[in-house]
């Protein structure tokens, strides 16, 4: 029987499927207590509804491998930032056509100026202009590529 | 691994359970939480404290949605509903919270009703309950209104948040911490606007200056709430977005707006009345 660690390890986030829950950050712990497996997660956005599906996902799969005995917790301490997200996950992302976040210099001060340009995940150039502040889900925003005309999203610093 | 050709057919694999119909249907937002109150913390004082915060965020979730459909472009729409989901996410703890800290204040509900108590707190409260200031209640008004009023109330909740990091209750603490990250985006988004719509076009920044004057006389309710800092700090914020935007404040008398105390306004009825119709006449409901 795999690990229940192991297990909980592979399952993928639903939005951003080529991630793992551990590229993403989210898992913070795996226990096994008393023939029950009890799985610590945190969520990324205080509303990202992501993180329904990944508990009733690592539920599924645990079960999948044989635990039928498991509990999923939250954490929210300490919060969940993207400087989480491994290098793996990093290079899956780009691999898949989104921009991954840079390291978070992390100040609350208003700053007006336009944000530095995530690059094009497809041809590297740094001549992207920003769309949205928004994107498709929580954790992205939404740029296009002046130099190959690529429109992606990026995941935001947070 | 699981195999899950999308989000939805997880979903309905996952369990057998049938769920109440009208909530987020998401588990306890505090699963597995400990949410002891800390000796020395006044547990009813900490869950009115909670209920006020949530407050706020839920019933300015609740407008900014409206602009779903309705918004000038796409892309605006979508961060409108973006930062909404935010601050629900933010409300959904807060309310959470509360709930656990003084189970008192949720409302009761016929037996066997599979409402979970952040869900009975937000569609089953009457309108006197909710402590949410006059700000995030008022109708949605044009699209410079809702730039005036997030601006507001974003650079307000962002200095309280910030405070709160160190709250005596580790919840309310940890909260605050997610809260800080995702606030700062609203605030930044709004600062833009006013700064683009005061700059653009006369029609735009007639329309800039109209709305922080319907905006203004609900912002001076926002002091009454400790630490009255926070409000200090967000009026440092305001005023530097305002130069930049060549704006001034607004001298209109202040609304003194008591929504702290359950008196709230008519638009709040009618925004209750649409948030709260469905699930009161199902309070049972499953799918």
């Amino acid at each position: 029987m795999m690990q229940a660690r192991d297990v909980v390890a592979r399952v993928v986030d639903p939005e951003l499927p080529m991630l793992t829950l551990e590229d993403l950050g989210v898992l913070r712990d795996v226990e096994v207590d008393d023939e029950t497996v009890v799985v610590t997660l945190t969520p990324t956005y205080s509303g990202c509804p992501a993180l329904a599906t990944m508990r009733a996902d690592v539920l599924v799969a645990l079960s999948r491998a044989g635990y039928e005995r498991a509990e999923v917790r939250t954490t929210l301490s300490p919060a969940w930032s993207s400087d989480w997200i491994s290098d793996r996950g990093r290079t899956a992302l780009a691999e898949h056509g989104i921009s991954p976040p840079r390291p978070n210099d992390g100040p609350t001060d208003l700053v007006l100026m336009p944000s530095r340009p995530p690059a094009c995940p497809q041809c590297a150039s740094t001549d992207t202009r920003e769309l949205s502040r928004f994107g498709s889900t929580a954790c992205r925003s939404l740029h296009t590529c002046r130099a190959c005309g690529e429109t992606f999203d990026h995941v935001k610093e947070i | 691994m699981t195999e899950h050709e999308n989000a939805y057919t997880s979903l309905i694999e996952a369990d057998d359970d049938a769920r109440w119909a009208f909530g987020t249907s998401f588990d306890d937002p505090l699963a597995g939480v400990d949410t002891t109150v800390p000796r020395g913390v006044d547990a009813e004082a900490l869950a009115r404290y909670c209920l006020m915060l949530a407050d706020d965020a839920l019933v300015l979730a609740q407008r900014l949605a409206e602009w779903t459909t309705h918004a000038p472009e796409l892309e605006e729409e979508v961060a409108l509903a973006n930062i909404g989901l935010d601050l629900l996410g933010q409300a959904r703890l807060l309310l959470a919270r509360a709930a656990a800290a003084d189970p008192a204040i949720v409302p009761a509900l016929p037996e066997g009703s599979p409402v979970p108590p952040d869900d009975r707190l937000a569609y089953f409260r009457d309108a006197d309950a909710f402590l949410n200031v006059h700000l995030v209640e008022q109708r949605r008004g044009d699209f410079a209104a809702t730039m005036a009023r997030l601006l507001v109330f974003s650079s307000w909740r962002l200095a309280l948040l910030e405070g709160l990091r160190s709250s005596a209750d580790p919840v309310l603490a940890a909260v605050a911490e997610k809260g800080v990250k995702e606030v700062r985006y609203h605030r930044e988004h709004a600062a833009r606007w006013c700064i683009t719509l005061a700059q653009g076009t006369d029609v735009s920044r007639e329309r800039m200056i109209a709305a922080l004057d319907t905006v203004w006389p609900d912002v001076p309710e926002l002091r009454g709430t400790d630490p009255a800092e926070a409000f200090d700090e967000a009026m440092r914020v305001v005023d530097q977005v305002m130069q930049g935007a060549g704006l001034v404040r607004p001298d209109v008398p202040s609304a003194m707006g008591r929504g702290r105390d359950g008196i709230h306004t008519e638009s709040f009825a009618e925004l209750l009345g649409e948030m709260q119709g469905l699930a009161r006449e199902h309070p049972k409901g499953r799918w």
